[in-house]
C-alpha cells in the first residue's frame, strides 16, 4: 500500500519520538527487554516496538511480570500479542513471593510490593538485561514529571539519582559499566488521551475489561471489585451482583477497582474519559 | 472561581469524531518556562494548566482544599500548588531537575519544561532548552530585568531557540503601570539585541489575577497585542530540528531481517525524501538512489523532516550506524577539527587533552578539547581567560575529533551542529557542544601515502613492530625492566627503541609539567611518537607512569589493532614507597612535591593488562624474560 505522509501532527510526533528513542537503545545496549503488563499502555508500546523496526521483528524480548492474580482476560491477550509480533515471551515470576504464597486478598500492599518491587530486582539479575523498556509516563502520576527518558540504575538496582544524566537534544548516552542497567520510558510524553486515540487509530487489540460489561462484582470499601476467578474469597453475606463496569487501569484483580460505565466500545470510552471527573490513578487500591 | 465549566468539559456536546481528528491534528509546542522563585512562574504555570481544563474534579477539589491550608492566597486558589505541590513530593532527596507539564487548548497542544532559575540550576535549564521551540521568561515588575533574567536570555538564545516571550507578571501589584511595563521593555530590548534577538515580544501578566492569560485585561486596556496563551497558540512553528534544508538522516539501525532486505533506520534531520532521489552517504561520500521507504504502514512515497523511517537503496552500498544519509548535492561538510561553544555539566573539571567521547547524531567518537580560547560571562556575556571550564560554565574553545565527521553548523541545523561529551572511565554527559565552524576541513589535509609502506619497513627488519607500554607507580621498576627487555631483544638482531618518562621530560616535553592536563598531554606526544616509530618497524619500548586509563586507552586507538601491548608493572605503593630509590614518595609526603602519583595524584591501575609483572613474586630478571617471551610470542 502507497500512501503519502502524514503531516507531522501530535500523534506522529509523538511515534517518532518513541521510535527513535527504541532504535537508539537497541543499537546501544547489549541486551534489552520489554516489560509487557498487557495493559493498554503496553499494547500501543508494542505496537511502536513493531513499527520501529519492521520488517524485523523486534530484537528484544517481551517479559510479562506474572503475580498469577492477574485478570483471565489479561492471560489470554499476551500469548496471542507476543505470537502476533513474533517476538520471545519470558514470563517472570517471582519465586520468593511464590513459595511465601503471597497473595493480594491476605497481604495487600505487600503483595505489590513485593511483586512490583523485586521484579526489577530479580529480573535483570536472572537474565542479564541492560536496559528494560517500560511503558510509564510523565503525566501520569505525579511523582514522574521529572523523570528522564532514560533512567540509571546501579548494580545494586537503585535508582541512581547522582548518575542520571543531562538529556540534552535526542542524544541519549546509554553507555553503562558492567552491572549497571537503564530503564527506559519511549512514552513519557504521551498523556492518557493519546493512549487511547492512537489505539483507536491504528486499531490495537486491547483487553476487553477496558470496555463496560455485565461482570460479577462486589462492593468493598467504596471500591467496586470483580470477582474475577473462583479464588476470590467472598465475606460473609457478600454475594456478587451483576454490573455493567469498564476499567480504566489493569493491576491485580483484587486490587483493582472498577468503574460503573455503559462505554462498550472504544469511541465510546474516549467521550466517557473527557466527562470524567476523577484522574486515572484513583481506581487502583494501589499505585504502583 | 467558575468551576462548573471544569467539570462538565466544553467538549461534552461535540461530535466525538470531530473532537478525535481536532485532537490527532494538533501541532505540539514545547516550551520552555525561565524565572525564579518569586517571580510567579509557578503561579503561572498552575494558572495555564487550569486554564486549559486539564483538571480532573478530584484534582480541582484538592486543589481548593490545599489552597486554603496551604497556599499564600488567602481564600483563593494558589495556582502555584498545582506546580509545586508536585514539587514537592518529587523533590524527596533528588535533585532539583527539569519537570515537564502537559496541557492542551483546542488548538494546540503543550509541553512545558519547568527549570529552576538560579545559577547552578544552568545545566538544567541547558537541558530543558535543548528541546524547546519557545521560552517564556518571567519578570517580576516589582524587580525588574534581573541578571539572572538576562542569563535565561543569552542561554535560550545560545540553544537556538528562536522564539522567546517576555512575560512581565504580577502587574496587578504595580497598580497595571504601563510605564513600568515599558521601561521594563526596554531594557530587555536593549540586551536581547545585543544578544541577537531580533523580534522582542513583551507581555504584561497578572499570573494571579489572571490578566492577559486567556484573554485581554480589561485593567490594561493600553497593551493592544495578543494574551500569553493566544500568543502560543498563533506562534508559527518550525521544526525542531531547525530551518528547511536539504535532506539528511543520521542512520540509527540497519534492519536486515533476512539476505534479501538490507535497509537503513532512522529519524530524518532535515528536508524531504522520495524513491529514486540521488543520496550519499557521509563519510564515505558513496552515492546511491532510494529505492523504497519503508514503514510498518506501507511504503511511503514522500518523507519529511522528524519522521522515523526505513530507506533501501537501489546499490549496496557500504553503511552503517552513524553514518550520515544526505542529499547527493550539495553535500555536507566534513572536518575534524571546529571552534565550539562548550556548556560543562560535570562536577569535574573540563580536562583539556583528555580524550571524551563525543556523541553527535547518532555516531560516537573519540574527541578532545584544547584549552578554552576565554571563557563566557553569562551575566555580563563579557569574554574572561581560562585554562578549564568548572560545572555549568561556558566557553568557547577548539574540538578535535579522531576521525573527520559530517556536521552543519548549530545556528543551520541542531541534530547536526549540537554534541554531548561522555567521560570515557565514568560514562557520564559530562559536556555539550554546538558547532559554530570548522577549523580545518578534513579534506584539506591528504594523508601523503608513500611507496615503502611500515609493512615494507618492519618486513626488512624482520620483525613486528609493536610498542610494549609498561605502567606502573614511580619506582616500580618500569625503567629497569624495560632496559632489560630491550637488551634481550637487540641480542637476537631486533630493532628496538626505548622511550623513558625521564629522558622525554628532558627534551621533547620539557615544556610540560605534573599537573593532570601536562601529563594528558605528555602522554598524547609519546603516543604519537610511538606511532612514528612502529610505522618505522620499530619495537617501541616506553616507561612511563602513564597514571590514567583514559590516556593508556587513547595510545592503544592510536595504533593497529594488536600492536600495542600494556604491561602492568604492579608494585604495591608501601613497597615502592620503602624503596624510594629517587627520594621523590619522601619529598612528597613533605609536601616538596605535588600531583605526585600515588600520594596526592590517582594511579588508575589496568584491568585487563596483555601482561602484569607482579613485582613481589618477581626479580627483574624474572620479569625481562616473561616480557620478552611474550613478546616472541606476539608474532616476533
Amino acid at each position: 500500500m502507497t500512501q503519502m505522509a502524514p503531516s507531522q501532527n501530535n500523534l506522529s510526533e509523538l511515534e517518532s519520538d518513541a521510535i527513535e528513542i527504541m532504535r537508539e537503545v537497541v543499537s546501544e545496549a547489549k541486551n534489552p527487554v520489554m516489560l509487557y503488563s498487557v495493559g493498554k499502555t503496553s499494547a500501543v508500546m508494542l505496537h511502536l516496538a513493531k513499527k520501529a523496526f519492521f520488517p524485523s521483528s523486534p530484537p528484544f524480548p517481551l517479559m510479562h511480570v506474572d503475580t498469577t492474580w492477574e485478570f483471565q482476560e489479561i492471560y489470554k491477550l499476551r500469548d496471542k500479542a507476543a505470537q502476533d509480533a513474533g517476538m520471545e515471551l519470558i514470563i517472570h515470576q517471582n519465586s520468593e513471593a511464590m513459595e511465601i504464597g503471597i497473595n493480594p486478598f491476605e497481604h495487600g500492599v505487600l503483595h505489590t510490593e513485593i511483586w512490583k518491587a523485586e521484579e526489577l530486582k530479580q529480573a535483570p539479575d536472572n537474565y542479564g538485561f541492560d536496559a528494560t523498556f517500560d511503558g510509564a509516563r510523565r503525566n501520569d502520576v505525579t511523582s514522574r514529571v521529572s523523570d528522564r527518558i532514560l533512567s540509571f540504575r546501579s548494580a545494586q538496582h537503585r535508582l541512581a539519582s547522582r548518575a542520571q544524566r543531562p538529556e540534552l537534544w535526542s542524544l541519549y548516552n546509554a553507555r553503562i559499566a558492567a552491572g549497571e542497567s537503564i530503564r527506559v520510558f519511549p512514552l513519557a510524553n504521551w498523556t492518557e488521551l493519546d493512549i487511547w486515540q492512537y489505539i483507536y487509530i491504528e486499531r490495537i487489540d486491547v483487553v476487553p475489561l477496558y470496555f463496560a460489561a455485565l461482570r460479577p462484582t462486589v462492593e468493598r470499601d467504596g471500591m467496586l471489585l470483580m470477582v474475577d476467578d473462583e479464588r476470590f474469597p467472598l465475606e460473609q453475606g457478600e454475594i456478587p451482583v451483576m454490573r455493567s463496569i469498564r476499567f480504566r487501569t489493569l493491576g491485580c484483580y483484587p486490587l483493582t477497582g472498577a468503574l460503573e460505565s455503559e462505554a462498550a466500545t472504544l469511541i465510546e470510552v474516549i467521550q466517557e474519559m473527557f466527562l470524567t471527573t476523577t484522574s486515572e490513578r484513583q481506581g487502583r487500591a494501589i499505585g504502583n | 472561581m467558575k468551576n462548573q465549566m471544569y467539570k462538565a468539559g466544553s467538549q461534552a456536546n461535540e461530535d466525538i469524531d470531530v473532537y478525535l481528528d481536532r485532537n490527532q491534528n494538533k501541532s505540539v509546542l514545547r516550551f520552555i518556562t525561565c524565572g525564579s522563585v518569586g517571580d510567579g512562574k509557578s503561579t503561572l504555570v498552575g494558572r495555564l494548566l487550569y486554564e486549559s481544563k486539564m483538571l480532573f474534579q478530584d484534582q480541582l477539589t484538592q486543589l481548593e482544599e490545599d489552597s486554603k491550608k496551604l497556599g499564600t492566597r488567602g481564600q483563593d486558589i494558589d495556582f502555584a500548588l498545582l506546580v509545586d505541590g508536585l514539587s514537592a513530593q518529587r523533590d524527596q532527596g533528588i535533585t532539583i531537575d527539569v519537570t515537564y507539564h502537559f496541557f492542551a487548548t483546542q488548538k494546540r497542544r503543550f509541553i512545558v519544561a519547568d527549570t529552576p532559575g538560579h545559577e547552578q540550576y544552568t545545566r538544567n535549564m541547558i537541558t530543558g532548552a535543548s528541546t524547546a521551540q519557545l521560552a517564556v521568561i518571567v519578570i517580576d515588575a516589582c524587580k525588574g530585568v534581573l541578571e539572572q533574567s538576562r542569563r535565561h536570555i543569552y542561554l535560550c538564545h545560545l540553544l537556538g531557540i528562536r522564539n522567546i516571550v517576555l512575560a512581565v507578571n504580577k502587574m496587578d501589584l504595580i497598580g497595571y503601570d504601563q510605564s513600568v511595563f515599558e521601561a521594563i521593555v526596554s531594557d530587555y530590548t536593549e540586551f536581547a539585541t545585543i544578544v541577537g534577538i531580533s523580534e522582542h515580544i513583551a507581555i504584561p501578566i497578572s499570573g494571579f489575577r489572571g490578566d492577559n492569560i486567556v484573554a485581554c485585561s480589561d485593567s490594561m486596556a493600553w497593551y493592544t497585542g495578543l494574551p500569553l496563551l493566544a500568543h502560543l497558540e498563533a506562534l508559527e512553528l518550525e521544526h525542531r530540528s531547525g530551518m528547511p534544508q536539504d535532506f539528511c538522516m543520521p542512520v540509527q539501525w540497519i534492519n536486515s531481517p533476512h539476505s534479501g532486505f538490507r535497509g537503513f533506520s532512522g529519524r530524518i534531520a532535515s528536508g524531504t525524501i522520495e524513491p529514486g532521489d540521488e543520496v550519499r552517504i557521509l563519510p564515505s561520500a558513496r552515492t546511491s538512489k532510494v529505492d523504497r521507504i519503508v514503514t510498518f504502514d506501507g511504503d511511503l512515497n514522500k518523507a519529511s523532516a522528524g519522521q522515523s523511517i526505513t530507506l533501501t537503496l537501489n546499490e549496496e552500498v557500504d553503511c552503517s550506524r552513524g553514518q550520515i544519509i544526505t542529499a547527493a548535492a550539495p553535500p555536507l561538510e566534513v572536518a575534524d577539527q571546529f571552534e565550539i561553544t562548550l556548556i560543562w555539566m560535570d562536577e569535574k573539571a573540563l580536562l583539556p587533552g583528555r580524550s571524551y567521547y563525543l556523541k553527535i547524531g547518532t555516531q560516537m567518537v573519540s574527541a578532545s578539547l584544547a584549552e578554552p580560547k576565554y571563557q563566557v560571562n553569562v551575566n555580563t556575556l563579557g569574554h574572561t581567560a581560562t585554562k578549564t571550564l568548572e560545572l555549568n560554565e561556558i566557553g568557547v574553545t577548539t574540538l578535535t575529533t579522531e576521525r573527520p565527521i559530517p556536521f552543519a553548523p548549530f545556528a543551520k541545523n541542531r541534530t547536526l551542529g549540537g554534541f554531548i561529551l561522555i567521560d570515557k572511565m565514568t560514562n557520564a554527559t559530562v559536556g555539550a557542544g554546538l558547532i559554530k565552524f570548522a577549523l580545518r576541513r578534513a579534506q584539506n589535509i591528504h594523508w601523503q601515502p608513500t611507496d615503502v609502506t611500515r609493512d615494507h619497513r618492519a618486513q626488512l627488519k624482520k620483525q613486528k613492530a609493536i610498542v610494549l607500554w609498561m605502567t606502573g607507580l614511580s619506582g616500580s621498576g618500569k625503567s629497569t625492566i624495560a632496559n632489560a627487555v630491550e637488551l634481550k631483544l637487540t641480542q637476537i638482531n631486533r630493532h628496538t627503541f626505548l622511550l623513558d618518562g625521564d629522558n622525554v621530560r628532558h627534551g621533547l616535553n620539557k615544556d610540560l609539567g605534573f599537573t593532570e592536563a601536562d601529563r594528558i598531554e605528555n602522554i598524547r606526544r609519546v603516543g604519537e611518537v610511538a606511532k612514528l616509530m612502529t610505522d618505522a618497524g620499530l619495537i617501541v619500548i616506553t616507561a612511563f607512569i602513564s597514571p590514567f586509563k583514559s590516556e593508556r586507552e587513547m595510545v592503544r586507538n592510536m595504533m593497529e589493532d594488536g600492536e600495542f601491548i600494556e604491561v602492568f608493572i604492579d608494585a604495591p605503593l608501601s613497597a615502592v614507597e620503602k624503596r624510594d630509590v629517587k627520594g621523590l614518595y619522601a619529598k612528597a609526603r613533605a609536601g616538596q612535591l605535588a600531583n605526585f602519583t600515588g600520594i596526592d595524584s590517582p594511579y588508575e591501575a589496568p584491568e585487563n593488562p596483555e601482561i602484569r609483572i607482579d613485582t613481589t613474586q618477581t626479580t627483574i630478571d624474572e620479569a625481562a624474560q616473561i616480557i620478552f617471551e611474550a613478546i616472541l610470542k606476539f608474532g616476533n
